[in-house]
Order: C-alpha cells, then sequence, then structure tokens
C-alpha cells in the first residue's frame, strides 16, 4: 500500500507538469491581455507595465523563469491586484472555500447515503420514489438558483438568517453550505441507491441473510461497505469540484473564496494568478482522486490483497 | 453457488438479442419507467414540431406589452421584451434537449469505453490513463472554451463536444472504479480461462454490468449538461440571442423572480418535468437491464 | 462551539477496531459537525448591520469590486476612488450639491489674469494621519511620482494640463523641474498650465493628483514601485478624513474616523464598511435585509418595484456619461455615412429607455450629455423611420435589399443583451435589415475593439470631469479610445486648436458646437441614451446630495434613523 501511495505521488510530477504547461501557453493565447481597458492605456504606461511583469519578454523565457518561481514555492505578483503576490491571495481565499466546500460534503454525503439506502431497500415503493424525488430536486434546482431562492425565503421573508457573507454576520455561513451542497445531495443519493442496489443482489448478501442476520446487520456491515463504493469513487473528485466549483455560490453569496478569484482572474486575464490556482487546485485534484482510490482500496477486500501482496 | 452465476453471466452474454428482449419486456412492466419514456417522446416530438407548434416567432418583440403574466394571447406570458414565453420555451427545449443528449452521448461513449479499458488492464496502462484523465481535470475550463471558440469561432457543434470533452472525465473515473471491482469476480475470471478473448470480455462481460452506475450517472449528466450550456452561452460562449435555451430562460427567470414569477416557473418546470421523466426512465432501465434482479 | 466538539471527540476516542463501530463514530462526528453548523442560526438573532451602524455612526456601503490597490497613482477604477477618497484628500474638493471647488487642503488659491498660473495657500493644519504636516513638496514629490512610467499609472494624462507634464511622462524631457509644479515654500505651491483650462481645478480633486506620504512609501520600496505593501491596513498613511483600519481580500475595507484631519469637528461617521459587491442581485438583497445602507446600483428590473414600494429608497439622477454605438468606419458598408445616420434614425430611443432599460435614461440625440457646465449640442439627428429608408436606398440598399450581414459585438451583461436585441428587432421592422449578435467576455470584447474586428460595438463613456473636452476629444483622429477610424482634420482642429485657445467660453463652447454637429452629421458613433445613476440608498443616510458625478463627500454625512427603521 505504501508503495502505491508513493508511486502514485511521483506520478503527479510530470502530470502537473503538463498541466503548468498547458495553461501557461493557454492563458497567454486567449485574447485580450491582463492591461487592456475601456480607457486606452497609453504606449508608454503599457510598455512599463509589460516590462514590470516581464511580459516583453519571449515566452520561452518568461515560461522558464515562471518554473523557476514555482519551485521555490513563489506562484509571482498578481497582474491583478499589484499589491498582493498569488501565494498571498490562495492562502487568503483556501480557508474559506475549504471551509465551505466541507460543510456542503458532509451535508450531502450524509443526507445522500441515507437518502440512498433508504431508498434502495425497499426499490420501487414510496420508500423509494419519496427520498429519490426530493434529492432529484436538488438537481432540478441548480445553484445559481437555488441560492437566491434561499436568500429570498430564509433570509428576507423569514429573516432567520442573513443573505450574504461569510463569517461577518452569525449564520452567514448556512445558506451557502446547503446551497453548495444540494446538487451533491442528488448525486450521492443516486449513486449510493444504485450502488447498495447492486450489492444487496450479491451472492456474498443472501449468505449473510440465510445465516438469519437481522436486516440492519446485513445492510450496515455486509452492503454499505460495497453499495457505497461508487460513492467513494465520486467523494474525490466531488470534493475537489466543490473547492473548484463553488464559485457560483461564493459569487452568488458574496464569499471571499479561491473559486471566486479563479474566476475573476480568468475573467481579467490575471496570467499569475490563473495559473497559481491551477497548479493549486490541480495538485488538490490529484491528491483527492488518490485518496478516494485509495479509500476504494480499502473498501474493496479483494483490492486490498492485491495491492498488499504487491508491496510484498 | 457462484459457479451457477457464472454459467448465467455466460449464457446471457452470449444470446445477447434476448437481454436485450427481456429487459424490454421487463421495462415495460414498470409504469414509472413507461410514464418518463412516454413524457420524453412527448417533449423530443414536440421540439422536432416545434417550426410548426409554436404560435408567434421566436424573436417578436411587443416592447409595449413588457412583460405580462399568462393571459389567453399568451398563454405562458411573455418576457421583458414582449416575446411569447411558449414559444421561446419550445424553441429552447431543441436547443436544450439537443444538447443534453448530444453532449451525454458524446460523454457516455468517451467515458465508458476509457474507464473500462483502464480498468481491465490496470497497472501501467491504467495509471496513465487515468493520469491523463486528472491533467483534463485540472485545465481551466473557461479559457479552454474561450480559445476554441476564438479558435474554431461560435458553433453549436463545438458547443457539443467542448461540454461532452469535460463530462466524460467523472463518468470515466466511475467506469473505471466499477470495472476494476468486477475484474476480481469469478465470472471474469472463469471467462478468461475458457479463453474468450479480451475484447469479448470488455464488451460482453464488464460493460453490460457497468450499465447500472451508467445509467445513473447517465441520467444525471443529462441535466447538468442542460445547465453547464445555459452557463456557457450567459458567458457569450455558447447560443447567441435572440436563440435561447431552457438553461438561460431560467438563469434570466432567476433575476426577475419575484417580479415576473412565471418567467421562472415554466422554464423551471419544463427542466424539471424532463430530469423527472429521465429520471424514471433510468431507473427503469437500470432494474431491466440488470440480469439478476429479474431472477429474485 | 466547533472548537469544544473536536476537543471532546478527540477525548472519546478510544482504540475500538470494529468496522461498525467506527462507522457510527463516522456518522455521529458527521452529526456534531452538521449540529455545529447549524447550531449557528441560534445565534441569529441580531439586529442588522443598518439599525446598529445607525446607532454607531456606521456606513455600510456596497461598493461593486474588490478594489484593485489603495495607491491613488496606480488605480483606475470606481470602487478604489469611494475608499481612496475617504482616506486621501487633494488640494480642492467639491461641494456635492454644485460640484464647485471648495476648499481642501489648500484654504485658499489665486488664479493669474491669463488663467495659466494657479497659486495655491495651503492651510496649517493639514496633517497626515501619522502627525506630519501636510507641505507643497508633498505635492510636488507626489506629482513627479504619478508621472513615473515606472508606475504604469493610467491617469497620467490627467495631468497633461500641467505644462510640460505630458512631454516628462513620455520621456522627451528627463529633468522634472521644467514640468509646471512648484514649491514655493512649505504651503505655497505655484502650478504652471500649457493652456488655459477651466477645468482644472476640477481635476485637483482626482485621485490621480491626491499627495501621497513620501516616508511611508520610501520604507515599503522605491517611490515608483508598483505594489508595494504600503497601502495595507497598519501601513497606510493618509490625510484624509479617515484611516484604513482593515483590508480583507475581497470581503470589507473599512476605515475609521480620522482624529488628526483637520476638519475632524465636522467628520459625523465613527466608520465605512465598504463590501465588494460583484453580484447586483444579492446587493440588493443586501439592501433589502439591511445589511447594506448604500448600494452600488440596482437590478433594472427592480426599480419600477421600488418605485411602488419603497420610493424613499430609490435614487435616481443624472449621471455624466453616454450609452453609444461605435461604427466600425473601415467596413466598406458603414463607411457610407448615410448608412449610419439611417441606423441611428431608426431607434426608438423613448421606447428604448421607457420599456427596455428603465430607469429614467434620457434618449441621446447628441453625444455629450446636455447641459454639462452649461453646454448643450444641438441634436444632430431624429427618430425618422421614413427619412432612414430614404437614405438607405440612396446608399444602394432599396428596403434593405442587399444589405451585407452586419452583427453588434457587446460584452455579456443582461442590460446590452436586452438592449442589442431590441435594437436588432427594431432594425429589421425599419429598415427590413438582419443583424446578428455576438456577446463576448469582456477581454475578447476590448480585444476585438481595439484591434478593429468588429462592425458596431456597444461602448460607454463617462466623463472624467464636468466639462465638453472629456467626451469630445476621444473622437480626434487616431485618438487612443477612438477605435472607429473615423478622422476628420475640420474636427481636429475645432478639438484641438480652437477650443484650447478661445478667449472666452462663449468661443470655446461654440467651437465644441460646431464639433459636434461634424460628429453628428458623419455618425462615426450611434448615441443612444445618457445614462443615469441609479441605487438604493437608506432614508436615515443624510448629507448625501445626489450629483453629476456621484461624486461623495464623506465627510458630510450622517446617519439618523426615522423612527420606523429604529423599531424595525
Amino acid at each position: 500500500m505504501g508503495r502505491f501511495i508513493l508511486q502514485r505521488l511521483l506520478q503527479a510530477i510530470p502530470v502537473l507538469l503538463v498541466v503548468i504547461t498547458a495553461t501557461f501557453f493557454l492563458v497567454r493565447a486567449a485574447p485580450g491581455g491582463p492591461f487592456s481597458a475601456e480607457k486606452a492605456v497609453p504606449p508608454e504606461v503599457l510598455k512599463a507595465l509589460e516590462e514590470r511583469y516581464q511580459l516583453n519578454q519571449p515566452v520561452l523565457n518568461q515560461y522558464f523563469s515562471y518554473l523557476g518561481d514555482l519551485a521555490h514555492g513563489d506562484l509571482g505578483p498578481s497582474f491583478r491586484f499589484p499589491g498582493r503576490s498569488v501565494n498571498e491571495m490562495i492562502f487568503a481565499g483556501l480557508p474559506t472555500t475549504a471551509e465551505l466546500g466541507l460543510y456542503a460534503l458532509l451535508i450531502s454525503m450524509l443526507l445522500g447515503t441515507t437518502a440512498g439506502v433508504v431508498a434502495a431497500l425497499k426499490p420501487n415503493t414510496a420508500q423509494d420514489y419519496i427520498p429519490m424525488s426530493t434529492a432529484m430536486i436538488g438537481i432540478c434546482l441548480p445553484s445559481f438558483l437555488l441560492g437566491p431562492l434561499l436568500m429570498l425565503v430564509f433570509g428576507i421573508w423569514l429573516e432567520w438568517v442573513p443573505v450574504s457573507g461569510w463569517g461577518n454576520i452569525p449564520g452567514d455561513k448556512i445558506l451557502p453550505a446547503l446551497t453548495l451542497a444540494s446538487g451533491y445531495t442528488a448525486y450521492v443519493a443516486r449513486l449510493s441507491r444504485g450502488g447498495m442496489l447492486e450489492v444487496m443482489s450479491q451472492d456474498y448478501i443472501r449468505t449473510a441473510r440465510a445465516k438469519g442476520l437481522p436486516e440492519w446487520v446485513v445492510v450496515i456491515k455486509h452492503g454499505l461497505r460495497g453499495g457505497l463504493i461508487p460513492v467513494v469513487a465520486f467523494a474525490g473528485p466531488a470534493f475537489a469540484g466543490l473547492l473548484s466549483g463553488s464559485f457560483v455560490v461564493e459569487t452568488i453569496f458574496q464569499i471571499p473564496g479561491l473559486g471566486r478569484f479563479y474566476v475573476q482572474a480568468a475573467f481579467n486575464r490575471d496570467y499569475t494568478m490563473i495559473m497559481g490556482t491551477t497548479v493549486f487546485f490541480a495538485a488538490l485534484i490529484i491528491l483527492f482522486n488518490l485518496l478516494s482510490d485509495i479509500l476504494a482500496v480499502w473498501l474493496n477486500p479483494k483490492l486490498r490483497q492485491q495491492y498488499s501482496s504487491h508491496s510484498g | 453457488m457462484s459457479t451457477d452465476a457464472t454459467l448465467a453471466n455466460i449464457t446471457d452474454a452470449e444470446q445477447g438479442s434476448s437481454l436485450w428482449k427481456d429487459a424490454w419486456h421487463r421495462l415495460r412492466k414498470n409504469k414509472m419507467a413507461v410514464g418518463g419514456l412516454f413524457v420524453l417522446m412527448l417533449m423530443c416530438i414536440a421540439a422536432l414540431l416545434t417550426p410548426w407548434l409554436a404560435p408567434y416567432s421566436y424573436e417578436e418583440q411587443n416592447l409595449i406589452l413588457g412583460a405580462a403574466p399568462p393571459s389567453a394571447q399568451h398563454w405562458l406570458g411573455t418576457d421583458t421584451l414582449g416575446r411569447d414565453l411558449l414559444t421561446r420555451l419550445l424553441y429552447g427545449g431543441r436547443i436544450s434537449l439537443a444538447v443534453g443528449f448530444i453532449a451525454t452521448a458524446v460523454a457516455l461513449l468517451i467515458g465508458v469505453l476509457y474507464g473500462t479499458v483502464a480498468g481491465y488492464f490496470g497497472g501501467r496502462i491504467d495509471a496513465v490513463m487515468m493520469r491523463l484523465v486528472d491533467i483534463l481535470y485540472a485545465l481551466p475550463f473557461m479559457i479552454f472554451i474561450i480559445l476554441l471558440m476564438v479558435i474554431f469561432g461560435r458553433n453549436i457543434l463545438l458547443l457539443f463536444l467542448a461540454i461532452g470533452a469535460v463530462e466524460w472525465l467523472t463518468m470515466a473515473r466511475i467506469v473505471r472504479g466499477q470495472v476494476q471491482t468486477l475484474r476480481q469476480q469469478e465470472f471474469v475470471e472463469a471467462a478468461v480461462s475458457l479463453g474468450l478473448s479480451q475484447w469479448t470480455i470488455i464488451s460482453r462481460h464488464l460493460i453490460p454490468n457497468t450499465l447500472g452506475p451508467v445509467i445513473v450517472y447517465t441520467t444525471l449528466t443529462i441535466p447538468s449538461v442542460m445547465l453547464f450550456e445555459a452557463f456557457l452561452s450567459f458567458l457569450g460562449l455558447g447560443i447567441q440571442p435572440p436563440q435561447s435555451s431552457w438553461g438561460l430562460l431560467i438563469s434570466y427567470g432567476v433575476e426577475t423572480m419575484e417580479e415576473y414569477p412565471w418567467l421562472l416557473i415554466f422554464p423551471g418546470l419544463a427542466l424539471s418535468i424532463t430530469l423527472f421523466a429521465l429520471n424514471f426512465l433510468g431507473d427503469g432501465l437500470r432494474d431491466a437491464l440488470d440480469p439478476r434482479t429479474s431472477k429474485d | 462551539m466547533q472548537l469544544v466538539i473536536k476537543r471532546t471527540r478527540r477525548k472519546q476516542r478510544t482504540p475500538v477496531r470494529s468496522d461498525r463501530r467506527r462507522g457510527l463514530k463516522l456518522t455521529s462526528v458527521l452529526l456534531c459537525y452538521l449540529l455545529s453548523l447549524l447550531g449557528l442560526t441560534a445565534c441569529g438573532d441580531n439586529e442588522n448591520n443598518v439599525v446598529s451602524g445607525n446607532r454607531q455612526q456606521i456606513l455600510h456601503w456596497g461598493n461593486g469590486t474588490e478594489p484593485q490597490e489603495l495607491d491613488p497613482h496606480i488605480v483606475t477604477g470606481v470602487p478604489e476612488h469611494h475608499i481612496i477618497t475617504a482616506l486621501l484628500e487633494g488640494l480642492v474638493l467639491k461641494d456635492p450639491q454644485t460640484l464647485e471647488p471648495i476648499p481642501g487642503v489648500a484654504e485658499r488659491w489665486v488664479i493669474s489674469d491669463d488663467g495659466l498660473v494657479y497659486t495655491f495657500h495651503l492651510r496649517d493644519n493639514a496633517r497626515w494621519s501619522n502627525g506630519d504636516p501636510v507641505t507643497a513638496e508633498d505635492f510636488v514629490w507626489s506629482w513627479w511620482r504619478a508621472l513615473q512610467p515606472a508606475l504604469g499609472n493610467q491617469y497620467a494624462y490627467m495631468y497633461y494640463a500641467i505644462k510640460n507634464a505630458e512631454a516628462y511622462a513620455q520621456g522627451k524631457i528627463k529633468d522634472f523641474d521644467q514640468v509646471g509644479a512648484v514649491a514655493l515654500d512649505e504651503r505655497t505651491l505655484q502650478v504652471t498650465l500649457a493652456n488655459p483650462t477651466p477645468y482644472f481645478l476640477q481635476l485637483l480633486d482626482h485621485y490621480s493628483m491626491f499627495p501621497v506620504h513620501r516616508p511611508t512609501i520610501e520604507k515599503f520600496g522605491e517611490p515608483a514601485e508598483r505594489g508595494t505593501r504600503w497601502t495595507r491596513a497598519g501601513n497606510f498613511v493618509g490625510n484624509g478624513a479617515f484611516v484604513l483600519k482593515l483590508w480583507s481580500l475581497n470581503k470589507v475595507v473599512i476605515v475609521e474616523k480620522n482624529s488628526g484631519y483637520w476638519d475632524s469637528d465636522n467628520v459625523k461617521l465613527n466608520s465605512i464598511y465598504f463590501y465588494p459587491t460583484e453580484n447586483v442581485s444579492t446587493e440588493e438583497r443586501m439592501f433589502r435585509a439591511g445589511q447594506l445602507h448604500v448600494t452600488g446600483s440596482i437590478p433594472a428590473d427592480k426599480i419600477a418595484v421600488y418605485k411602488k414600494e419603497r420610493p424613499e429608497d430609490l435614487r435616481i439622477a443624472p449621471y455624466l456619461g453616454t450609452y453609444f454605438y461605435r461604427f466600425n468606419t473601415t467596413v466598406p458598408h458603414l463607411s457610407d455615412p448615410r448608412v449610419r445616420r439611417a441606423l441611428a434614425m431608426t431607434i426608438n430611443r423613448k421606447q428604448i429607455v421607457e420599456r427596455v432599460t428603465k430607469g429614467g435614461q434620457l434618449p441621446a440625440y447628441t453625444y455629450t450629455p446636455p447641459d454639462t457646465l452649461g453646454y448643450t449640442a444641438r441634436d444632430g439627428f431624429s427618430f425618422d423611420p421614413e427619412a432612414a429608408r430614404a437614405l438607405l436606398a440612396e446608399a444602394g440598399y432599396p428596403d434593405g435589399d442587399g444589405f451585407p450581414q452586419t452583427e453588434i459585438l457587446y460584452n455579456t451583461s443582461e442590460g446590452h443583451r436586452k438592449l442589442a436585441v431590441a435594437i436588432q428587432q427594431m432594425w429589421k421592422k425599419n429598415l427590413n435589415i438582419d443583424v446578428i449578435l455576438n456577446n463576448q467576455d469582456w477581454k475578447v470584447y476590448l480585444d476585438n475593439v481595439d484591434n478593429g474586428h468588429y462592425q458596431i460595438a456597444r461602448a460607454g463613456w463617462i466623463g472624467d470631469y464636468v466639462d465638453p473636452n472629456t467626451f469630445l476629444d476621444m473622437w480626434v483622429s487616431n485618438g487612443g479610445n477612438n477605435r472607429t477610424g473615423w478622422a476628420n482634420s475640420d474636427y481636429d482642429t475645432l478639438v484641438l486648436k480652437q477650443s484650447p485657445t478661445a478667449p472666452s467660453r462663449d468661443a470655446r463652447y461654440q467651437a465644441f458646437k460646431e464639433a459636434e454637429a461634424t460628429l453628428l452629421a458623419e455618425m462615426p458613433i450611434l448615441p443612444i441614451y445618457f445614462y443615469t445613476r441609479n441605487n438604493l440608498v437608506r432614508p436615515s443616510v443624510k448629507g448625501m446630495p445626489a450629483n453629476l458625478l456621484d461624486y461623495t463627500l464623506y465627510k458630510n454625512i450622517y446617519l439618523q434613523a426615522a423612527l420606523p427603521e429604529q423599531v424595525e
């Protein structure tokens, strides 16, 4: 197992390098520079700016000097926010986004698996349809619709919680976490229902039942482990997705998170900031995919055997 | 017991046609699924016949009228530029359904094949293939789409491809996870020992057995594709006004949900009904295609 | 509360190997987290920002976007302007009611008879927030800094009225002593202009001409270095009515009353919170939920609702700006002025402002907004589909026959979209021509307009100061903001030669009027409407009159709740 993890971590290096290289040249190829503005920028000012950010040098030089800085952990200065370094901005936004993503993941896992398992126990009955239809509503209500709707109902009509912000006013974290969780809850519910149905018809479950174990023991002890594999495979990308995809929620609720920075950077052609967030998200995605693979191996006895015999 | 299952699997696979026939037979017995299928077919027919069904032209404005609630002339009301909402909903449906189905089909095709191959062969092949998925996951997607649009111009086909190209990644990961598990099971080992070719094992034994999660995920992908299209169009990267889609109608409707609720409710209903229909059909299909459920 | 849960969890941890126990444990931990998350609701019963702000004289301000920087010589945007004018003060201020210059750091000034030499006498109680006096030398040094090319100051052109400033900024002169800004003594500043510039005093209240504190800047880096840490809370030394207290990225900027400010006795607010509110719909909901006193804007569809239900919160004020379309005059069929005029004459602007933009905007038949410091141009055209069809026929497209495919380019925004769709339909109806719409991401749009890769493109222009010059000097041949390919030597002479040297204001305006008549006859641009500034302001916000420039003098503002709001 240790070797498996080490191997995957080593593989991450070329992956990151490809991502960095592709992104570096992609953003520079996109039309519109970081300093274009509605009011024309005088040529002497533009020249000074390009010199300041080394944009006047050949692209390859820029690329290698970027790699050099990156090796020292320096992601460079932001083009859009002259007084901020990309490192500073990422570390300013990350805790917020991570906290939001974590709440959303917990909510969606808890609600989703519960709904999915309950539904799978009695498929095609009311016990199936009601939780699953409720979960479906989560998908039908995309966050750009659900967010404003929740704000309107709970923030303005009922006045229970603030309509926006993050950590400014008590209770302002509730609506964003719920909004972000809703779509994923439905996914988790669907996946866990599917997985459970799959597993509950397996032979070893029948064996367990034949042994006369109570149904809930069968479900929890034998069913969940196999049935939740699709959910686990989904959880890694889901958390990465929650982090990198939280920008809609962050924009709607004016949350100072990384997702919002990322989208702003893309719109502003803030080259270094796009690079920085991309590298960061890439590392995160790789890490979470790895974690979910490890979990999948751990949950699957046969795969576990295979890997432990490999590592001797 | 396990040998029985193995044999059952092999016989099933070798009589492929009867598998589908059985499935269709089982599907027909599932009322919810048949209902879903019916609704979807209705939607598709409406989309095909839109030019003849629509009461108005989709770009015809009436600024004096502005946003009006449903009435005898305009069954679903009009939008802020005084355009007939029913007409726009019908035309929007054509685009949304097309994007939803085509892009998902692209994602399905690539994702299932890719995931199966990676999961089946494992080892180095799997590592390389999945690292490629990691790379694609990590690329800044918006910049990527902007570039595509700039290089190839705005093109609806490109939109399908671009969306499909993103959505297959998760599909591939899910299928791969599934196949990895399946590969360890006796029936695959049995098939290998019977000397079946790898392609036969993949296409006859592995892919059919991943269909459950795949169908479930597909029914989830279609709505997210439709909404994704709305997001891209909203950014100016998808379809251009005066054309519209359900996703776009909803995102505009959200802005005025307090003043003109019908502009949100009707597009929302259209999308929701389609999604529920898809969902019930998907569940029905999943159950119908699962050879084990039938024997219970 | 979360901390407590974490601690108890750690205590409970005992080495139990059973999978089931582990599963249950995990579930219980998850539950605890969720409860702690939801537990926050219990304490959510506080009074809202507006009520508590009214009591404590704290103003909550919706500020559009996150400020790029707080360095007055680097930034370019309105949100930055709102914060910087609270932190720094120039030689003069403006009366928020009349926009006439009033004393700022300079307590009085003398203008020479030829209008070229301005002598400013600085007040002796003007202080930096660290206690240093504000001197004439501070201004000279700050202006020197603002003109350093390495700083990348995009507003350096605001200085070009000053003698030799333009040449210095462009590197044609190396010696700053030749630039017309001299400190005669510690409290006297003499400024010499290149030409008489009637609006020069207005420019002094633009943040690009604000003074900065030299020792602070030099402490954190080179004078002309971009983005040093001198603008951070704790480092920033200013001379305005407020000092920087907190700058939390994308969350809030807080400024507090500066007790060392020369006029601090008259400053009533204790603090201002500036929130980056990019999403206008959310901003409006924040306002309704009592989280904001003032918003940056209001969604167009909400205006009617507020007019009906809460008119006291709605503020609609004329704004010094024009919404227009550019024609690319190098495109063959758009190079014909008759075609351009025909297109202009078939847009029903009255319908557009009443039915589409709905914010009290004025239909535009000239480019410069009416009554810009007493200047009103003659209407250059009218809504006349009949005559437009005749013009189009004359140009070779009777009833739109054979009119090449034409595209309107605009940047992604709901407002631009609606307007473009409406115009598309009007041209279809009145001229029987088909145009297609193309919306693009902001930077792509800028790139295309800059490089002339467009046919018709949406645009807007907000005046930098109240004078027709800020509108008309952009259309001179090859002007940086022209971008239409249009060039007319008569126009250039009127704007660049005749108006600056005109002996009287009437003569100057006459030259402008002739220039604008030429512009509208040739029509490289298609004016659509004059902007209004629409936003929401709580009735408890006093001392903040609306004006053409959206100019705010924070030291005049105070909060006084009407009774119902206090009960609320």
